[in-house]
């Protein structure tokens, strides 16, 4: 029997990894990729307290967080490919016509 | 033990990959050490009795998801920007803040663990089996969210598409 906080640790660390990948990374896809990795974290988040209070809702709710990374990949993916044609270039901060 | 033999192994490998995929130059590298990531979540997930989310894992993560990120690395002329800087200007203010949330969350945690007895569970178990139990509350409880997360999709599909059109007309 593994302690649930064990899990909140593991699920904290790979949402900080995560963090750390969508803040310092300048290759888009990666930093598409780090997202993934925080989906996941807050997966393991919501299957360890489904399993710790015996409910099913936790699974549901990852499942509809699986629903939305298929969705967001396929939108964030298309978004690089236009990118790239327009602008020959993945990498995060060459792409500021937004800011300020 | 052995269950907790099991645990540290898959979260090593979650973590140590996970590393992995935020350091590597290459792209498609980052890709196939996503790959690993997965995997190891989805080993976690078998470790929760939750069987029918760790097969969603498998299919939808690492068959439908990482092949279409492959598509795309493959797609994209990487050759330019692996000769490039790796992180941005901001690398060390990311760095800070990212071992000030661990902290927090550490700290959370840690308290938290003396507030209530994670160990121990709570309530009966579930009865059915777990693809069962999944199905029935999916089609009964939560028949509005299926519903919602099918239009999600379709807009979702309709939009990618509308992304990757050569021209706007």
């Amino acid at each position: 029997m593994i302690p649930t906080h064990y899990y909140l640790l593991l699920s904290a660390a790979l949402f900080t990894i995560g963090v750390v990948g969508v803040l310092t990374r300048r290759n888009v896809i990666v930093i598409l990729m780090s997202i993934e990795i925080i989906l996941n974290a807050v997966n393991i988040n919501l299957v360890a307290f489904s399993h710790y209070l015996r409910s099913i809702d936790g699974q549901i709710f990852a499942l509809f967080v699986i629903t939305d990374a298929a969705a967001e990949a396929a939108v964030g993916l298309g978004l690089i490919i236009a990118l790239f044609r327009n602008k020959e270039t993945v990498n995060a901060d060459e792409i500021d016509l937004l800011k300020w | 033990m052995l269950a907790q033999i099991a645990f540290f192994i898959l979260s090593a490998v979650a973590l140590v990959s996970a590393v992995m995929v935020i350091t590597r130059r290459n792209a498609v590298h980052s890709v196939i050490w996503l790959i690993v990531t997965l995997f190891s979540v989805g080993g976690v997930f078998l470790m929760l009795h939750a069987q029918f989310l760790f097969a969603v894992q498998i299919i939808l993560y690492v068959g439908g998801i990482m092949v279409l990120f492959l598509f795309v690395v493959m797609l994209v002329n990487l050759d330019v920007s692996l000769k490039q800087a790796q992180f941005s200007r901001q690398w060390q203010v990311a760095l800070v803040t990212a071992v000030v949330l661990l902290a927090e969350l550490g700290y959370g945690i840690y308290q938290g663990q003396q507030a209530f007895p994670l160990a121990q569970a709570g309530g009966n178990p579930i009865p059915m089996q777990n693809t069962e139990a999944i199905g029935l509350a999916l089609y009964q409880d939560y028949m509005l969210p299926v519903e919602i997360a099918s239009i999600l999709l379709l807009v979702a599909m309709v939009g990618a598409v509308i992304m990757a059109k050569r021209k706007f007309e």
